[in-house]
């Protein structure tokens, strides 16, 4: 049963991390690395190393997202009327 | 050919990690593992206080390395050094924003989007909840996995969501930075003391405690806490910096 998830997750975060590359919207690249932090950290919990899943969790899926996002929606796109 | 480029590396990465995830010989299940087929029976019989009894949580007592973490035995005690040094990097990196990005006068850099009541109301709502969180990983650094690390990153977070919603907020950042000082200048302190006391720097010089309690471990947990308190202003100068640009 685990290994069927081991396997699931693997082949996902493969995917996802695809996908996050070949985005044309940065956005959803953001998203999708999200997405992809979440992944690693139940991969990590498989692995038995919960002090990295932690630090991932919070890292990874909190603060470089948000920061990201923020980014994102904050800078002015060029021709933008000011 | 960037897109094949992309596909091959992403192959080799994704073939490694199921070759990891799915390769049960180093990680086996909890309590089938033989110590002895993995490390040196040198570090298994490593005997430094002449006591090789078993450790049992909330009994063994006076032990060599307190916390009933491993992780934490090893970041803040044996290799606290090495701590002292990430700490050390992680201000060279909030001073180089600082520099770069740092003025003067300062105003809060306008959002592009109007948060609305939900986001506004949702977020002093889970504020509290984080920064609760991350306080508590801070503190049972040395019992539960997470630490000082993950707790000063959930606090700084908490304050980030803050930012994210109110575009006239901004934190005090004056006592951040002294905070952050403080914290800095209190490990180097609490090295200095068991240098002194003990003869090497960073030596736990405290009573051990029983493992597994709040009050154990010695030093450990006050200078996870202080770590907690250094990598969270830090990171909330950081953020500062990024969400507020000079006054024209």
């Amino acid at each position: 049963m685990i290994n069927v998830i081991e396997i699931v997750l693997s082949v996902l975060l493969v995917i996802l991390a695809f996908i996050a590359i070949n985005s044309q919207s940065l956005i959803k690249s953001v998203m999708l690395l999200s997405g992809i932090s979440m992944l690693a950290v139940v991969a990590f919990v498989l692995l038995k190393a919960p002090d990295v899943a932690v630090t991932e969790a919070v890292i990874g899926s909190g603060l470089v997202t948000s920061l990201f996002v923020f980014t994102l929606l904050s800078f002015r796109k060029t021709g933008d009327i000011q | 050919m960037k897109q094949v480029l992309a596909f091959i590396f992403t192959l080799i990465v994704g073939g490694l990690m199921i070759l990891s995830l799915n390769n049960n010989a180093l990680f086996t299940e909890y309590g089938e593992n033989n110590p002895e087929d993995t490390y040196s029976d040198s570090y298994i019989d490593r005997d430094v206080r002449d006591n090789n009894d078993d450790v049992i949580y909330g009994e063994s007592e006076g032990l060599e390395s307190a916390p009933a973490n491993i992780v934490t035995a090893i970041v803040a005690d044996y290799r606290s050094f090495d701590t002292l040094g990430e700490i050390t990097v992680l201000f060279i990196s909030s001073l180089g924003v600082a520099l770069l990005l740092g003025g003067k006068k300062k105003e809060r850099m306008a959002l592009n989007y109007s948060p609305n009541f939900m986001l506004r109301i949702g977020s002093r709502a889970l504020f509290g909840i984080i920064l609760m969180t991350g306080v508590f990983m801070a503190v049972h650094g040395h019992l539960t996995p997470g630490g000082g690390f993950p707790g000063g990153t959930m606090i700084a977070s908490s304050l980030l969501l803050l930012y994210l919603a109110n575009d006239e907020f901004r934190t005090k950042v004056q006592g951040f930075k002294l905070l952050e000082s403080f914290a800095g200048i209190a490990y180097v302190a609490i090295g200095l003391a068991g240098l002194y006391i003990s003869g090497y720097f960073l030596e736990n010089f405290l009573p051990t405690g029983t493992i597994g309690e709040l009050f154990s471990a010695g030093i450990i947990p006050i200078i996870y806490v202080l770590i907690g308190l250094k990598v969270g202003s830090e990171i909330t100068g950081i953020i500062d910096n990024f969400l507020t640009e000079e006054a024209l």
